[in-house]
Parts: C-alpha cells; structure tokens; sequence
C-alpha cells in the first residue's frame, strides 16, 4: 500500500490565493471543527486550560514579513498537507497506514493501522502531518474526504470546510490534474507554484503569489494635476472660486 | 529513495482501507444567529447526540452570505467552556477574594428586588445600569427607562462613540455597522484605521470581491497586518494625525479642483450663510427667514432663497448682507479658507504624519481620477426628493471606511467629519460605488432624539420621560442643573462631554467610588469586564471597585450586581452574580430599534434561538431582567392586575412588546397574518416564520431606492411610513456643524446655562463647526521629549476581546502577546526579537517581550488587544501564557488627563462626544536587563468558583 | 531533530549486540571458539539480550506497540520495515544456533557454523537498514548522507569488537587479536565520523525559507506571528536545535574520549596480559559506551530538519 499508484485518475487539492489571504485563522479553527468530529476524530488538544495548550491541527496559519524597508510586504501563509504526487510520507511508511488514493490522489492515514512511528512526519517537507499524542496516531488533512464525496450533505456544500469557511474567498479546491477546471486556470492565469518544488515531492495544492503592489515604490511619478483654467493667477482660493464660478454659471 | 519515489508500484484501490464517505455529520442541523462577535452572522448548528458537532455559515444570510470567521467556528469549544457560570452567586468574603455562596434563582431575585426597589422608591438614579458587549440595548435601556434612572448606557463611550456622531451629525449616517463600501462597484477603497470591525465578515467577504475585481484598496494605519497586508498601497501613518493627512487630501483636491459642485449644492449645507457678527449671540449661525427656512444666495437674482429650493444656483462664496444688515458668508467659503489654509498643504503635514508631500498629492489625484474620470452610471431611474426624476444614477465609485484608528482618540470627532468631509467633496456617499448608509439609516441629521434625565426628569417610583441617550443640538439639550453640574453619574451630556451620544461608561465606576457628582447605591453591569481589558487604569479600577469608606466601612460602590455568562476577571467583584446562558441556550433580538444587521441593500434584523438546553443553573439575562422589573412593579412590565406583562419571558417580549404603535423589536412578519413588514400588530407566529427563515429577516429595498437614500423621495416616503425616518423633511448634509457653534456660542456667555470658566477656553477651541486638526491631549499634555512613543492595540481576527481566551482552539493560536517595535526602533535600542522591555507611560509601567517589524510605524508600539489575562480567570490553569506572557495596555493608559494649571483634570477622552481616548497613549521604552521573563504588573490570582476544569 | 532516548538506546544498544554476533559467528566459523566452551553461549546470549532490549525499547515507544507486527508488511518500499523484517528474520538462525548451543553443545559444528554465518549476515544487513532508515530521508540534509549507513556498521562492529575483546579478556583469554581489530575498528569509525562532520558541516543548505514560502522573490523571508505561540509536534518533534559550539564539544568528546582513546587502550590491552590487560579493556569499553552514546545523541541533535524553514530558519 505505501507503493504509489502509478497514476492517479484525479489530483484535487486546494489553490491559496495568497494575495487575498488576511490571515483570519477560519481556515485552521473550520479545520479542526470539522475533522475532530470527521475522518481522524478526534483531534486531541493537550492542556487545553493549562500553561501550555498545545493541539493536533491540519492547517495552520503563518504570518509572514518579506523584504525589507518600503519594499518589504506582510504575507499571511496558510499551511496544510499538499497531497504530494510522490511524497515520501507514504513510501517511508512501515505499514502501509499512509496512502494515496489511486481515485482522486488524497494521501491518507489509516488510523486503525497506524502504529505510530512518526517516520512519515520526519518524511513531510512541509510540516504537514501532527502526531495525536493521545491516541497514538498520525493524524494529517484528509482534504475532508467526508465532506467532499458526502451524500447527506447539500451539494454546494461537498467541499472541503476549510474552503467553505474562507470569508475572503482565498482557498479554492478542484482537480489541479484537469487542465480546464477552474482551479487549474486559476493557477495558470496566477502564475501558482508549488512549496519546495527542488525536493521533487511535486504538490498538487498550488499558492497564488502575492499581486505587485501599486504603492509609492511602484508609483510613476504624478502627472502635473490638471487645472481647469491654468492660466488664472493669483492664489489657489482665489483660482478655485473662479473655477466654481465658472462651473455654477455654465 | 527518491528514484523509488518516482517510480511509484502498482497500488490499485482494491488494496486501500473502505472509508465511509458519507457519514452524516448531524442528527440535526438548526439555524441561528453566532455570537463569538458583534458581526451577528447567520449559522448552521450540527448537532449530534444532543451535543454541538459543527457549526458552519448560514449562505441564506445577508450579514455572512455562507463564510465563517476564526471565531465562529470555534463557538462549540466557547459553549463547552470550563469557564462557564454555573448557578447565581452571593459573595461571602471581601470583594476580590472569589469567596461565593452558590444561591438559587429564587433567593437571587429576592435580593436584587430588595435593593432595586428601595432605590425606585426614593431617588432611581442611585442605581446605575451600564453594559458591554449588549446586544438588547433597546431592552435594557427601555428596562433603565422603566426604572426611571438617567444613569444606563452601553459600552459605545469607550468604543467608536467618535464615529458614530460625527457621522450622525453631518449625513444621519455613519461608518461602523451603520455604512459599508458599495463592494460590488467601487474602484477604489481607502481604509483608514480598521483592524476587524464589527463587519468582520462582510468586510472580508468585500476586499475579496474588491481584490477579485482589480480595485485599489489603501490601507492607512500605523501598522500592516491584515486587511493591511493584502492592501495595495499601505500607508504607515503616524497615529492620531490622519486630520492632517485628511486636510491635505482635501486641500489638493481643492487647489486642483476636483469636487462634485453639483452634489455640493444638491445634498449640503455648502451654500448656507453664516452669519459673521463677531461677539453676538447669533456669531456662526446658520442665516434663517422668519419661518426658520436656512438661506443661501440666489446667483441670478440675488435673493436670499430658502436651501430647499428645487434646482438652486447658490453663490459659494462672497460676503452677503443680510436684511438686518448683519453680514454672512456661504459656508463653503469657510470651508474652503480652512482647507486651502498653509497648514493642510502636503508638504507641511508630510512630516507630522510620516508621509511624503508627493505620496499625498498622488494619492489625492487617484481618488479624484476614480471618482470623476472613472465615473459610473447606473441606468436606474429614481426621483428625488423635490420630485424631480433623474434617469441616471451617477456613482463616484471611490469608497471610505474608518473605524476606531480614527475614533479612539481625542481629535476622532473632528478628524471623522473631516473624513465625511472629503466623501462629500468627492460625492462619494450614496452614490453607485462609494459609501453606502444602510437603512433604517439615514436619518434626521442628527436624530431628533434629546437625552432625558434634567433636573426635574427623576422622580421616585416614575418611569423617565425618554431615553437617556439622544443628540443634544445645543446648550438647553444638556443634562446639568443651575450651576452646571452634571446629572449623570458618568458626567455625559455635561460640559464635560455635551454630545456624549453613547454615554461614559469609561467614567462610571472611577465617579461612583468618589461620589462625584453623587454617590450611588448599585452599579449593575451586563457582560463587560471592566476590571480588566474595558477598564483603562485597572489598577485604579480595582481600586475603586474595593475602596471603603472609613466611617461606616462600607463600600464606596456599596452595592454591586453583575450578569456575566463566563468567569470573568469582573466576576469576583461583584456582589450578586446572575449567571447568563451561552448564546446557544436563549432567544436573543438584534433588532432594528438597536443595532442593525441590515445591510446597504434593505433592513434586516434576527434572532437567537435556543439549539440545545442549558446543563446548569444559569437564565437568559433578558429573561431575568424582565423578571425583576415585574418584581419591582415596572409599569410596562405589569398588568393591572399586578400580573406579569411578558408571562413568556422574552421571547413573549420580543413578539409582543410594541415601542410605538406596530413597532416592535422585530420588523418581519408582522400583523396577525405575518404579512406586514415593519409596522403591524403583533403576530404570534412571529418567531416561528423567523425560525423558519434561518433566525433572520431582510427586506431588500427596490431597485430605485437602493441609493441617494438621503435624498430619494421613493426611499424616504417608505423609511418615513415605517418609521425609520422622523419626519419628511429634506436631508441636508452638513459640511457646516451648526449645533457644535451654538456650544462655543454658550462658551462666550451667549447661552442659559452658564458654562464653568474651566470649560470655556476649551469649548471655543474644539467646537468648531468646520473640522480641524489639534494634537490628540495626551500628546499636548505630556512630556514627549520623555515619552516619545506612540502605543496602540489591534483586535485579533481570531479573538473577541477578553472572552477568546477561555476557548480551547482559539488560545492555542495565541495564548500570548508580544509589544511589536519598527526595526529602526528596536537597533535604536538595542533591542532584538524575544527581549523583554518595560514599556512606560505617564501612569505606570508594563513589563513585556517584544518582536521586530518592518510593517509598523517608526514612532509607533503595538500588541494584540485583551490577550493578557489575570491569573485564575478564565478558569485557566494560573500559570497560563495569557497571565505569565500576555499583558495590557490598559494598565498604562490613563482615565484622566495630567493635572492642567487651576488642577482641573479633564478625562483623557475627546472633548466634543466624551470617547475614550485608547490610541493617544504615549510611551517609552527600555531594555528590561536581567529580570525574570514574565510580565508586569501581575495581581492577586482569582480563585474561581466551583467549576469543572476541561469542560470537553 | 529532536534526540529521544529510546531511539538512541535502541541503536546503540541494538547495534553493539549485531557486531557482537558477528565477531561470535566469524570465531565459531573460524573455529577460534571451542565447540564445547561456554564462553560461546554467554557471548551469543549477551549479544541478544542487547539486541532485543535495543528492538523492545523502541517497540515500546510506538504509539501502538500491540500493532508493531503490521511494521513488518512494507518492505517493498519501506526501509523501516525492512530493517524490522530482518531484525525478525535474524533472530531465527541466532534463535537455532542457540538452542544448538545449550543443548547440544560440541555437536553438528558445521550446523552451528552455517548457522552463525547466516546470522552475521542477518545482523549486518539489519544494522545497514537502520541507517538506510535515516539515509532515506530527503528532509534531513544531515541524514540523507552516503556515509550515514556504513558509519552505522562501523560503530556497530567496533562497539561489538570491545565487547568482544572485554569478553574474552574476562573469560581469561588474551584477546591480542581481537583487541587489535576492535582498535582499528574504532580508528575507522572516528575517521568515517570526522567524514561525516566534515560532509554535514560543508553541506550546501540550498533549502530556503524563500523556497519554502515561495515568496522568496520578494526578499528575506522572517516570521511575524507564529501560527501558534506555544510549540506543536512539529517544533517539538523537529525544531531541537543545538548551539554550534555546544556541539564541537561533544564531537571532541566522542572522537576522543570515545573512540580513538579507547583504540590506544585496547591496542595496549591486547598485549597485556591479566589484571591490568582486563582493566584497561573496561576503561575503553566505559570510553566507547560514551562515545557512541554522545555521537547517536548528536546524530539527531545536529540534523536539521527542512521543516524549521516556516518556523523562522533561513536555510536548511
Ligand atoms: N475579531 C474581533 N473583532 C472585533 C472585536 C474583537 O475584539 N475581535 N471587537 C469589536 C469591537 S467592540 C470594536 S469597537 C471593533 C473595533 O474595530 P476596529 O476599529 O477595526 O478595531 P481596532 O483593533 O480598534 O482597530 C484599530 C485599528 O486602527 C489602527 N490605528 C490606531 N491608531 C490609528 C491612527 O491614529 N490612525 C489610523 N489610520 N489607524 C490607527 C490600529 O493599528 C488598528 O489596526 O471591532 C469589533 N470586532
Ligand atoms: N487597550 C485597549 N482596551 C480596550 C480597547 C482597545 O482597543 N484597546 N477596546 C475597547 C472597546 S472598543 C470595547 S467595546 C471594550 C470591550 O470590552 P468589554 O465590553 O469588556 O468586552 P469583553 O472583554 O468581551 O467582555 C464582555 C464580558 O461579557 C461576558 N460575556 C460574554 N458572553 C456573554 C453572554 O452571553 N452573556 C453575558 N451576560 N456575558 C457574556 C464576557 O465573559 C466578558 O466578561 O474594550 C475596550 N478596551
Ligand atoms: S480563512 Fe482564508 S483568509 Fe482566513 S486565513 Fe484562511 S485562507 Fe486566509
Ligand atoms: S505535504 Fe507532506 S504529508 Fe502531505 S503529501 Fe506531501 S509529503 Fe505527504
Ligand atoms: S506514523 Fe503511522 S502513518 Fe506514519 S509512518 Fe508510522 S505507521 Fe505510517
Ligand atoms: S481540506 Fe479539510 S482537512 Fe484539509 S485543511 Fe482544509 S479543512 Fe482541513
Ligand atoms: S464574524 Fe462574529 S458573528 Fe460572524 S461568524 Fe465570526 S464570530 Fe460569529
Ligand atoms: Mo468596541
């Protein structure tokens, strides 16, 4: 089982645009709303009252400073399991409790197999998997495989919470292995990129970089601003009452 | 490996484990109204066996539109909360030990009777009704009316009070909850000091749709985190002097004239005449005809012609004699004079407000270029309110929004008119594209609401005659007596704070321990934490909250009754502790009489309802108040018979209490068949057709009202019938304050009321009624030279205040909260990431840790607001983060202003609305050497009643 | 990477107990062991008792040890659970070789010696596994060296040779030879060591924090708010973090007191006789205990893990 499928007949995964991301934290308490009672319920917290409340969680939400002085920006940076076409989270696995699904390429843990070695989280680049101290288990994003495939919820609903949640509509999710699906057009049109691209994981989620900012550092200098009636002289009181006459008795 | 890796086996499905793919996630889903915040948004509870499972975004709602925001979807882990109360409490030890008696609802009630009605029956202003984060206020403070006390407000003083009048006061609108950017057309979003809002969401839904589109959004504010971070062009100005920035936007607008003329004279008081008679008792106010008509300036004929007049042709400028001789001038002069003024030139602000003259200008010239070269019009046609129809409706598609950077400080009145100022100059309110007021605002500019409670207004055992909060439009509007002393417990509508249209809840425990104006017998609060994170000066408020009086050894505050649904750092101050249901337990009523949840595009207002049962001891407050008051035999609260009014408790309230004849808390569905939408008689099916509706009900406005609602005859007509709007006369926003004249009038001897000498200077000074700028007070009164650091908070988006903490999921995000120094500041100093500093004030000094930033002002300090928490509250572990790494900034922050000559101490508050003056903290900061890593100053840990830790 | 006591212990302990068997199987193949000395048995004994405590301590630390046999089914791409496969596989010659040996000692020597022959074999691709697990993996620069697996044999084979050696010094013998190979050993060990070092320490860390955000682009990449201000698994599983100079001590210690040291004592030891001979072959034994203890616990100290790039490091 930790043998990849050769091919996967569909690669969802998320697009993060993170141009729109404000850093709101929807994405990372829906997670842990919906999958502490989904898939890998529960997601343990430990000390949740005490001096040092520490959780399992899926996704979690970074801040970011680049650069420096007037060019340095403020980049929110959500982070979750990319659902890797070749990660070696799941080769590395004893067990065969960490796959990735030959329908739709979710990689997954399997928490009735699992023993619990960690291996798979020392072989995620990206910090992706967190170990649930209390049951023993490796618990990761499951791209809410209970969600996104479940009949007994509403249709528009059949998407991942995190996505759901998003009030800045920065989290889109779709099959990134279809070139003419949304996300992939987003990703085309976006110039998205993978995380880490050099460890040949290759992510199925993509990033959308921040947009170029139109600010005094990108600013083309002022063009001289036009004046109704250049050529009156006198002080700018004096022109601006010219101007409003002129304009009232038009 | 990675070979292996690219050579992937042949794994087939067969092989992997069956998952249950459609496991259903609730037994039942119910709809109701969230509560982790004051955006109010619509949500979906999963439950499942009879427990909370998830609660996602309801997509049927007008506020949330389907999202959800950090905190509401961490809402099961506040409604499971350890920190819960569980019964009614009665303190045993000295107030602050935490030493309770569990007592039933039954012995609670009969001592809250005993106290309240001994007030009632001789002087109801001894009882002082104050609350936080309320949201029945048109309960409360119909319940304060009732009792007949003078002495209710909510938590507004302290908040965006600023806002809120400066808005009211020039187009019957405002920012806050009371407006919102036209999302789906404006090109271009200038924010000034926003970190959340109380439209968490749809400000979030908004920027996105704004990002989608391509418009520019500009993020003015010190620091950049945040809608900042995501901003197009982020200005990093210096707090407290957006006036300045502000005047120079409109001076360069101005000098390279780019103004709406049309609107100017349309929908303004630009062409009013002042009356210029320097020393006379009518100096700067507004010209007026015998039948009280305001006049301008006919520049065809010359006459002097009511500003009503249909298609008028003012003159803007110029001297004019009036029929009494007396001279006048169009109030547009003024206002072009200040403007044009050398002091609003970009290059004299730039370095005040650490920008550069040309950004200014640029910025100027792109707010032009999208209001009039990027003009839009909508093919909508409507009529105005001379009954003119227009075909077109024009949209200046560049849209404001402000909030608390702008009005927690001591200049946020003016600077906010300012503001408004500059949307008026662009036509940028109500038009497609730019601001957007929604119903049932706007109303009369100001609401034509006066503050009861003059000498004469209390009396024993008698309701008030009105509400105690309203929009006073001149001297004889304030609440003082012969020699001018405030009638108020917290001194509003004094001459302290003549518009405080929010009322000073700032002010009311620091006045009530020292008797100033008059000593009372109860303070009564209602979910705010004013020991703690609502306080300014906590030490001094625990203090205050303590202090006895020698002689009898009784408490200065002798009694004090709280309803708090959390242990609370207020909690084991008080006397009587009446604990509250979680907002997934009760019935709540965000109604229109209060604060809206309506949006642009028509009114709306909601419900909560309960989705599962309470598992202790604890009432909905609503349900208890309205029990008291029939237990104090409130006239409106019961029958002649002496029986109960609302046997049903609230929910019997909400559908049949009428306000006004068909107005009720609730505007859908009513009249007996449900069919009526604002005024109607009661329907007792009311609440069903709300449950029904997924707890809320919007009433979209028809196409042709849906702008220029200030001067849209169909809109008005409709707001009129329903109530929402006083009166159908004209709109007319005011570029010139008249009333704020009519109180420097009074400064100059020219009113009843004498106005004491301490006052006069400073009435004179900031009661101008065209906005300036000033030096916020603090940066006036103290040494800046010693203290040459601005200090400021942020709202978390993940945090609400103080109650955040007690969250499970939410504090493990940050349970914390480091001083954040601009790098230039921090090499300055020697400082670097993960030093601990002593940050002091003129008051006092707060030990904390501090992290680098390059987004942040240079002259500026930050933290994250209300992370800091006493230990033992919360029912946290006393060794928490929050008690050992998390601090405030309120410890620092002062209530009154440094003693000025003739040692009169002002509140450190703003001069014309009383708003509490948060952002106008300044500061030094020190390297905190070889000390122990844990913030200072820390106080006695609380010991919480008996509680289960770990609720899950 | 975070050193936890179990792993350190299971490799270490496990480790000595597979070199041990293979100098007993190379003795009793050689015939250098009598068929009918005991010395034999307690060696073999010993040698699996370090063996399973080094199998059972890590066993016991999964977070399920009641399905550590599922370990076993990977093997085509795991080398975790190739190593538990062979370490399972070794056990059934080792198992049968010592059953021969307490019942029927002296006899079927050739049995015994194919026997130990397989499980020399065994023990030396176990250990080699071990270090695979670690080789294999593409975020821990630090791990993902060439050496990493024949610097996990070495260590193995010199701790084992000092055994060696302390056991026949014990059971009255010499050792002359052994002591000499467990010295080379040892000198080897330190030399492939002071490789790896080198290797780790010039390393090019091309992982970038820019790389890891994708914002690198934009300029340096530098945490504001951290995601969660109290560490998760991660940072406490990955974000130890150990000081430059701090770790050149250790590495001293271990090249020094415990490997090259204890090769001068035994290369002494083998040609002293008795008492004196014995004891300096403790000293060396104590020195290399420490030494291998250090050098596995540095091992993980100094690995870096790619992760750390979003948790503030610059490079990886
Ligand atoms: N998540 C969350 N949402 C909330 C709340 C909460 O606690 N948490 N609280 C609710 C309440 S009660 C309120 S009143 C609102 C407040 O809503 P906001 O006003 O958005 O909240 P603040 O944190 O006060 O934000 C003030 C912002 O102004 C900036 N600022 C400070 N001084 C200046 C200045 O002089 N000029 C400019 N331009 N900017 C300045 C600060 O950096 C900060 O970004 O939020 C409401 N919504
Ligand atoms: N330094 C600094 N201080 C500030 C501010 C700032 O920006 N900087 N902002 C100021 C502003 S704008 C505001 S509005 C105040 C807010 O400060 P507060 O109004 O005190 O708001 P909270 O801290 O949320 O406290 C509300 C109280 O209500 C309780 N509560 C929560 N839910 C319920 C319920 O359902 N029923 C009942 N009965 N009680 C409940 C909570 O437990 C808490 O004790 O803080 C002010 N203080
Ligand atoms: S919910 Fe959306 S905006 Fe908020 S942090 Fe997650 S991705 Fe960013
Ligand atoms: S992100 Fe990590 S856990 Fe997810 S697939 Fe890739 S390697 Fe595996
Ligand atoms: S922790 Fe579980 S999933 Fe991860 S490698 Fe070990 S067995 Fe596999
Ligand atoms: S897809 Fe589901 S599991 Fe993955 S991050 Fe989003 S919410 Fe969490
Ligand atoms: S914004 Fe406020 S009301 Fe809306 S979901 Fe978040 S917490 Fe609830
Ligand atoms: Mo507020």
């Amino acid at each position: 089982m930790t043998a990849l499928p050769a091919t996967t007949k569909k690669k969802l995964g998320l697009v993060i645009d993170l141009d729109t991301c404000v850093g709101c934290h929807a994405c990372a308490t829906s997670c842990k709303e919906w999958n502490t009672g989904g898939y890998s319920a529960p997601l343990t917290d430990e000390q949740p009252y005490g001096a040092d409340p520490h959780g399992t969680w899926l996704n979690r939400v970074h801040s970011y400073e680049v650069g420096t002085g007037a060019q340095s920006r403020t980049v929110n940076f959500p982070r979750s399991c990319l659902h890797c076409e070749t990660p070696a989270c799941v080769t590395v696995c004893p067990t065969g409790a960490s796959y990735k699904r030959a329908e739709d390429g979710i990689v997954l843990v399997n928490p009735d197999t699992c023993i619990g070695c960690k291996l798979c989280s020392w072989a995620c680049p990206y910090g992706a998997r967190e170990y649930d101290y209390k049951h023993g288990v490796m618990k990761k994003c499951t791209l809410c495989i209970d969600r996104i495939y479940n009949e007994t919820l509403p249709e528009e609903d059949r998407q991942p919470a995190c996505v759901r949640a998003c009030p800045t509509g920065a989290r889109h999710f779709g099959d990134l292995g279809d070139a003419s699906s949304p996300v992939s057009k987003l990703v085309a049109e976006r110039g998205g990129y993978d995380l880490l691209p050099e460890m040949n994981f290759k992510p199925t989620n993509k990033y959308l970089p921040p947009r170029p900012k139109r600010d005094e550092t990108t600013a083309k200098p002022l063009s001289t601003p036009r004046e109704t009636i250049p050529q009156h002289d006198g002080s700018p009181t004096e022109r601006l009452f010219a101007w409003v006459d002129k304009v009232l008795s038009a | 490996m990675q070979q292996k890796r690219d050579e992937p086996g042949a794994a087939s499905a067969l092989q992997e484990p069956h998952i249950d793919l459609s496991r259903a996630s609730a037994d039942e889903v119910k709809t109701t109204t969230c509560y982790m915040c004051a955006c109010r948004c619509g949500i979906k509870v999963h439950l499942k066996d009879g427990r909370v499972r998830y609660i996602e975004g309801n997509r049927d709602h007008p506020v949330n539109q389907g999202v959800i925001c950090g905190k509401g979807a961490a809402g099961i882990m506040q409604h499971y909360a350890p920190s819960r109360l569980r019964t009614p409490l009665l303190r045993v030890g000295p107030r602050g030990s935490g030493e309770y008696k569990e007592i039933g609802w039954e012995e609670a009630l009969g001592i809250a009777t005993g106290w309240l009605s001994r007030i009632r029956a001789t002087d109801p202003k001894r009882l002082a009704f104050f609350t936080g984060r309320d949201q029945s206020q048109s309960l409360t403070g119909w319940w304060a009316m009732q009792f007949g006390t003078p002495n209710f407000a909510a938590h507004g003083g302290f908040c965006s009070v600023n806002m809120a009048a400066a808005g009211l006061y020039t187009f019957g609108g405002s920012f806050w909850e009371f407006g919102e950017p036209d999302w789906e057309h404006a090109k271009y979003l200038m924010m000034f000091g926003v970190a959340e809002d109380h439209a968490s969401n749809p400000i979030k839904i908004g920027l996105g749709k704004l990002k989608a589109r391509g418009a520019k959004v500009v993020v003015v504010n010190p620091v950049r985190t945040g809608y900042g971070a995501i901003a197009d062009e982020w200005v990093g100005i210096k707090p407290g002097t957006d006036g300045l920035f502000v005047g120079a936007l409109i001076h360069e607008l101005l000098r390279t004239q780019r103004i709406d003329l049309d609107y100017l004279v349309r929908y303004t008081n630009a062409p009013a005449l002042v009356i210029e008679n320097p020393g006379a008792a009518n100096d700067g106010l507004l010209a007026r005809n015998d039948q009280g008509a305001i006049l301008v300036k006919d520049r065809n004929t010359g006459d002097l012609i009511d500003i009503d007049t249909p298609d008028l042709a003012p003159v803007l400028q110029g001297e004019v004699a009036l029929p009494d001789g007396t001279r006048a001038r169009p109030a547009f002069e003024l206002m072009v004079r200040r403007f044009l003024g050398p002091e609003y030139a970009p290059e004299a602000v730039a370095a005040r407000t650490a920008m550069s003259a040309d950004q200014i200008r640029r910025l100027a010239t792109e707010l032009a270029e999208a209001a009039f070269d990027q003009a839009i019009t909508v093919d909508q046609p409507w009529t105005d309110w001379h009954g003119r129809r227009h075909e077109k409706m024009v949209g200046r598609p560049v849209a404001f929004h402000a909030m608390r950077g702008i009005s927690a400080h001591a200049n946020g009145f003016q600077t906010c008119r300012m503001l408004h100022i500059l949307q008026i100059l662009l036509g940028a309110i109500e038009t497609p594209g730019s601001f957007r007021i929604k119903p049932p605002y706007p109303k009369s500019i100001p609401p034509r609401i006066k503050p009861r409670g003059k000498p004469g207004d209390v009396k024993p055992a008698t309701p008030l005659g009105g509400p105690q909060l309203g929009f006073p439009t001149g001297p004889d509007d304030l609440l003082i007596d012969d020699n001018g002393s405030p009638q108020r417990i917290d001194t509003a509508y004094s001459w302290d704070a003549p518009i405080a249209a929010h009322g000073l809840m700032h002010l009311v425990i620091a006045n009530a321990a020292n008797a100033d104006p008059y000593p009372i017998d109860t303070l009564f609060m209602y979910m705010a934490n004013m020991s703690w994170n609502s306080s300014m000066n906590v030490p001094a408020v625990i203090d205050h909250l303590t202090a006895k009086d020698e002689k009898t050894g009784e408490y200065k505050i002798p009694r004090i009754i709280y309803s708090d649904a959390y242990f609370s750092e207020m909690v084991p101050y008080a006397d009587l502790i009446l604990p509250d249901t979680t907002y997934l337990e009760r019935y709540d009523c965000i109604s229109l009489l209060d604060r809206p949840i309506s949006d642009a595009d028509g009114p709306a207002d909601a419900i909560r309802h309960p989705v599962v049962k309470p598992d202790r001891d604890v009432r909905p407050f609503q349900d208890v108040l309205l029990d008291l008051g029939w237990r104090l035999a409130l006239p409106a609260l019961t029958n002649a018979d002496g029986s109960r009014k609302f046997p049903g408790g609230y929910p019997d309230y909400i559908v049949n209490h009428e306000r006004g004849p068909g107005v009720g808390p609730l505007a859908g569905w009513r009249g007996k068949d449900g069919e009526s939408f604002g005024k109607g008689e009661p329907n007792p099916n009311q609440l069903d057709r709300y449950i029904a509706n997924g707890g809320f009900h919007h009433h979209p406005l028809p196409d042709d009202q849906r702008y220029m609602k200030f001067a849209n005859r169909g809109y008005m007509e409709w707001a009129h019938s329903k109530g929402f709007l006083e009166s159908m006369d004209r709109l007319v926003m005011q570029l010139y304050c008249e009333p704020l004249q009519r109180f420097r009038l009074a400064a100059n001897g020219h009113a009843a009321a004498k106005v004491p000498e301490s006052h006069r200077e400073r009435l004179s000074t900031y009661f101008d009624p065209i906005p300036f700028w000033y030096e916020p007070f603090e940066g006036q009164s103290v040494d800046t030279t010693k203290f040459p650091l601005h200090a400021i908070t942020q709202r978390p988006m993940h945090m609400y205040h103080s109650w955040g903490s007690q969250n499970a999921w939410l504090r493990q995000i940050t349970a914390a909260n480091r001083l954040y120094v601009a790098r230039q500041l921090a090499e300055k100093k020697g400082l670097a990431d993960d030093d601990w500093v002593w940050l002091s004030s003129h008051l006092g000094r707060v030990r904390c840790q501090i992290k680098v930033m390059e987004g942040v002002n240079a002259d500026t300090v930050w933290t994250w607001n209300a992370i800091g928490k006493r230990a033992g509250a919360w029912n946290l572990d006393p060794a928490a983060p929050e008690a050992t790494r998390g601090f405030l900034l309120n410890h620092l922050i002062s209530e009154l202003l440094p003693e000025r000559e003739g040692g009169f101490r002002f509140a450190n508050a703003d001069p014309v609305t009383g708003q509490a003056a948060w952002y106008d903290l300044r500061v030094s900061i020190e390297k905190a050497v070889n000390e122990p890593h844990v913030t200072s100053p820390r106080f006695e840990p609380l010991t919480p009643p008996s509680m289960s830790r770990g609720g899950r | 990477m975070n050193p936890a006591y179990s792993v350190i212990l299971f490799t270490t302990a496990s480790g000595a107990g597979y070199g041990l068997l293979v100098y007993l199987a190379v003795f009793v193949i050689l015939g250098a062991i009598l068929p009918t000395d005991l010395f034999g048995l307690y060696g073999l004994i010993l040698a699996l008792a370090l063996v399973t405590t080094g199998l059972l301590s890590s066993t016991l630390h999964l977070g399920h040890p009641e399905r550590s046999w599922r370990a076993l089914s990977q093997w085509q791409t795991s080398w975790l659970s190739r190593e538990g496969v062979l370490a399972v596989a070794t056990y059934v010659p080792a198992g049968l070789w010592l059953l021969l040996a307490l019942l029927a000692p002296g006899t079927w020597w050739i049995v015994s010696a194919f026997l130990a022959l397989l499980t020399a074999i065994g023990a030396l691709a176990t250990v080699w596994s071990t270090g695979k697990i670690y080789q294999s993996l593409p975020t821990i620069r630090a791990w993902s060296q060439s050496v990493v697996p024949p610097v996990y044999v070495l260590l193995a084979l010199a701790t084992g040779g000092v055994l060696m050696t302390l056991l026949i010094k014990l059971n009255g013998g010499s050792g002359a030879r052994t002591s000499i190979i467990a010295a080379i050993l040892l000198l080897a060990s330190a030399a492939a060591k002071w490789l790896y070092w080198r290797k780790i320490d010039n390393m090019p860390r091309t992982w970038t924090a820019g790389a890891a955000t994708g914002l690198g682009s934009l300029g340096a990449v530098r945490p504001l708010d951290p995601p969660h201000t109290e560490p998760n698994f991660i940072m406490r599983e990955m974000g130890y973090k150990i000081a430059r100079r701090h770790a050149e001590k250790l590495r001293f210690l271990t090249l020094g007191a415990g490997l090259l040291a204890p090769a001068a004592l035994l290369a002494l030891a083998g040609s002293v006789p008795g008492a004196p001979g014995l004891l300096a072959t403790v000293i060396a034994a104590f020195g290399v205990a420490v030494g291998v203890l250090t050098e596995r616990w540095l091992f993980f100290a100094e690995a870096q893990h790619v992760v750390s790039l979003y948790y503030g490091a610059q490079q990886a």
